[in-house]
């Protein structure tokens, strides 16, 4: 797959993360272009969510820099990140389980929603008309992901991977320019997995999303990822296309020769 | 005619936004109201004005406020009571201290008293969750109390605290006889239940729902934790204190801070257990099963085994029940009797087809 990018999007450089006396990140840099779909890789444990908790500001790391956009980036909360077009899924499916599918996604765009409880409480006008505008936006992503018969049922009742395709359509609700996504096919099976890759190379092209990814599945980040970024125990040890990666014998030692 | 959605296209999201989708709703609801504003002022007589309906509707705005915060916030709180005593004790300062305001503005303004208030004591959520929460809600409830008591101020300098409403009188009409009280007690509940209706379908109320929900989530998508959390308490500790005020005013007359106590707290939180965590309708079915409870049982006991049984014992048994009552719904429904009246509707709606 040879495709054009962008600029550096962001540029991590020498991130290193502890809790306490766990390291979960040592000195780990790398970078995301625009365009590209970049996946993580490595073993349970590696640090790849730790990852991605420091690129939108859910943990904010002891050493290091994070370029964004070209500038460096200061200490950032999540609800920055997410104002500044960074949206994700978790690993552990989190959604809001007491709302419908329909409003789990509504609320994916609260940013751009402009009125105030005092609009609400009144609904008419203003209020009105701006909630149906992100309705008719919902839809759409309701319609690109094909999940139009759900759309009013509690999240709570759906099988598990149809939840994991609403969190990604919370995510896409907000129009995020950089996407990550935290082993978005965990748990699914064959026929899912592909439904779920066919909608993330579908995102990336039709849209230009970035997007970051986790994966276990080697044959799925082999197919549809452009560069990908090896972890092992919070370290580095592999950065490059994937048949590049696959034939790093450091690689094939830590990850791909083990259990996985 | 057959309880359904069928045949009744929704063609725009207009139409799917409304608050009964459902013509039947529509039609009940109108009715209920109907009912209510016009029926019941004339055929209800002054013991059920006064100790059923006025106290209902007004435990039930409570209750609603309480719903906003533990229901859809997800911040658990045992400082309603006190809420109350702030608008009740706020509306009366305003009555008494600024001459002739409008009974309507006070009741804003001693709202607004019980929302900033709300806010302070709502600081601590933006650390603690769940129980911890609750024991610092709790310092709300007793600290409130004790400032009214202890500062003479708040009640003019009465004895012991103790505050006599003004009487009421909007643009002429006077508000003294029970219909009337209930008449304008109903008015503001209604409308402020409809206002939380519209606040609970739309972004305010996703907010709240998200931060309930899965904090972490809600913060990654962009919503700001602490200004959801602050603001539900604001709105609700606002719906709380204009209850309190409706209380002073329309139901009791006369009112001390120590009977907005933790003990009222707790049949509050009670209200919304039994009626419905995160509904509405729920608050005000939960509010007349609590304030009708005691009514019915004294008349069930009395018509049947009350001969028999001393009083004392037959007030304990009445504790007994309501205790039983709260554990059978915290276990078996923990979303209360609104619940249980939405699956009978669900089912309705697919009656007489089984599937
Ligand atoms: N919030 C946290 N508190 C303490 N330790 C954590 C926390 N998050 C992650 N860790 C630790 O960091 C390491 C990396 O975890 P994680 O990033 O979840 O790995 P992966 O996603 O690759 O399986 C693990 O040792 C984990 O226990
Ligand atoms: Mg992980």
């Amino acid at each position: 797959m040879a495709r054009e990018f962008g600029d550096v999007i962001i540029d991590l450089q020498n991130i290193s993360l502890r809790f306490g006396g766990v390291k979960a990140l040592t000195d780990i840099s790398f970078n995301v272009r625009e365009h590209e779909i970049r996946a993580i890789i490595g073993p349970n444990g590696a640090g790849k969510s730790s990852m991605l908790n420091v690129i939108n500001g859910v943990y904010h790391p002891q050493e290091g820099k994070i370029i964004f956009h070209g500038q460096e980036r200061q200490k950032m909360e999540p609800y920055e990140a997410a104002s500044q077009g960074i949206a994700r899924t978790f690993q552990n499916i989190a959604l809001f389980k007491g709302m419908t599918v329909l409003d789990n996604i509504m609320t994916g765009r609260n940013l751009m929603m402009k009125t105030n409880f005092l609009h609400h409480a009144l609904f008419w006008g203003k209020a009105q008309r701006e909630e149906i505008e992100h309705r008719k936006k919902v839809e759409e992503v309701i319609e690109f992901l094909e999940i139009q018969s759900i759309r009013k049922t509690p999240v709570g009742r759906l099988p598990y991977g149809l939840q994991k395709r609403v969190e990604l359509a919370r995510a896409l609700a907000a129009e995020p320019n950089l996407l990550l996504l935290d082993e978005p096919m965990a748990g699914m099976n064959v026929e899912e997995k592909q439904d779920m890759c066919r909608f993330i190379l579908d995102v990336n092209d039709q849209f230009g999303t970035t997007i970051v990814l986790i994966e276990h599945d080697m044959g799925v980040v082999m197919d549809i990822s452009d560069r990908v970024v090896v972890l092992d125990y919070g370290k580095k040890i592999g950065d490059g296309p994937p048949d590049e990666v696959k034939n790093d014998p450091k690689v094939i030692d830590a990850y791909l020769g083990t259990s996985h | 005619m057959f309880y359904r959605e069928a045949g009744q296209f929704k063609a725009s999201y207009q139409n799917d936004q409304q608050i009964f989708p459902i013509r039947q709703d529509q039609i009940g609801f109108i009715a209920l109201m109907g009912f209510l504003f016009l029926v019941v002022p004339f055929i209800a007589n002054q013991y059920w004005l006064q100790a059923v309906l006025i106290p209902v509707l007004i435990f039930g705005l409570a209750a609603l406020g309480l719903n906003i915060l533990t229901g859809y916030a997800g911040q658990l709180s045992l400082g309603s009571a006190a809420f109350m005593a702030v608008g009740a004790f706020g509306t009366y300062n305003f009555m008494l201290r600024i001459d002739g305001i409008p009974f309507l503005v006070a009741l804003l303004l001693g709202g607004l008293c019980a929302a900033a208030i709300g806010i302070l004591f709502g600081l601590p959520s933006l650390r603690i969750k769940g129980f911890y929460l609750a024991v610092a809600t709790l310092a709300a409830q007793f600290f409130i109390v004790w400032v009214l008591v202890k500062f003479g101020w708040f009640s003019n300098y009465s004895s012991s605290g103790v505050i006599t409403a003004q009487h009421v009188n909007i643009l002429g009409v006077d508000f003294r006889s029970p219909e009337m009280k209930y008449l304008l007690t109903l008015t503001v509940v209604v409308v402020m239940a409809l206002l939380a209706k519209n606040m609970v379908r739309s972004s305010t109320g996703r907010k709240w729902m998200a931060v309930r929900d899965m904090d972490v989530a809600a913060e990654v998508i962009g919503i700001r934790l602490m200004r959801t959390k602050l603001q539900a308490f604001a709105i609700s500790s606002f719906y709380c204190g204009v209850a309190g005020a409706l209380y002073a005013y329309m139901y009791l007359g006369t009112v001390e801070p120590e009977g907005f106590n933790l003990d009222m707290s707790f049949r509050i939180l009670f209200m919304i257990i039994i009626g419905g965590v995160g509904s509405i309708m729920g608050s005000f079915i939960g509010a007349a099963f609590i304030v009708l409870l005691p009514v019915f049982l004294n008349v069930a006991f009395h018509s049947t085994i009350g001969a028999y049984v001393p009083a004392d014992l037959a007030s304990n048994l009445e504790l007994i029940i309501f205790g039983a009552l709260i554990i059978f719904f915290l276990i078996v429904e923990p979303h209360g009797l609104a619940r249980l009246w939405q699956l009978t509707k669900e089912k309705l709606r697919l009656w007489p087809f089984p599937h």
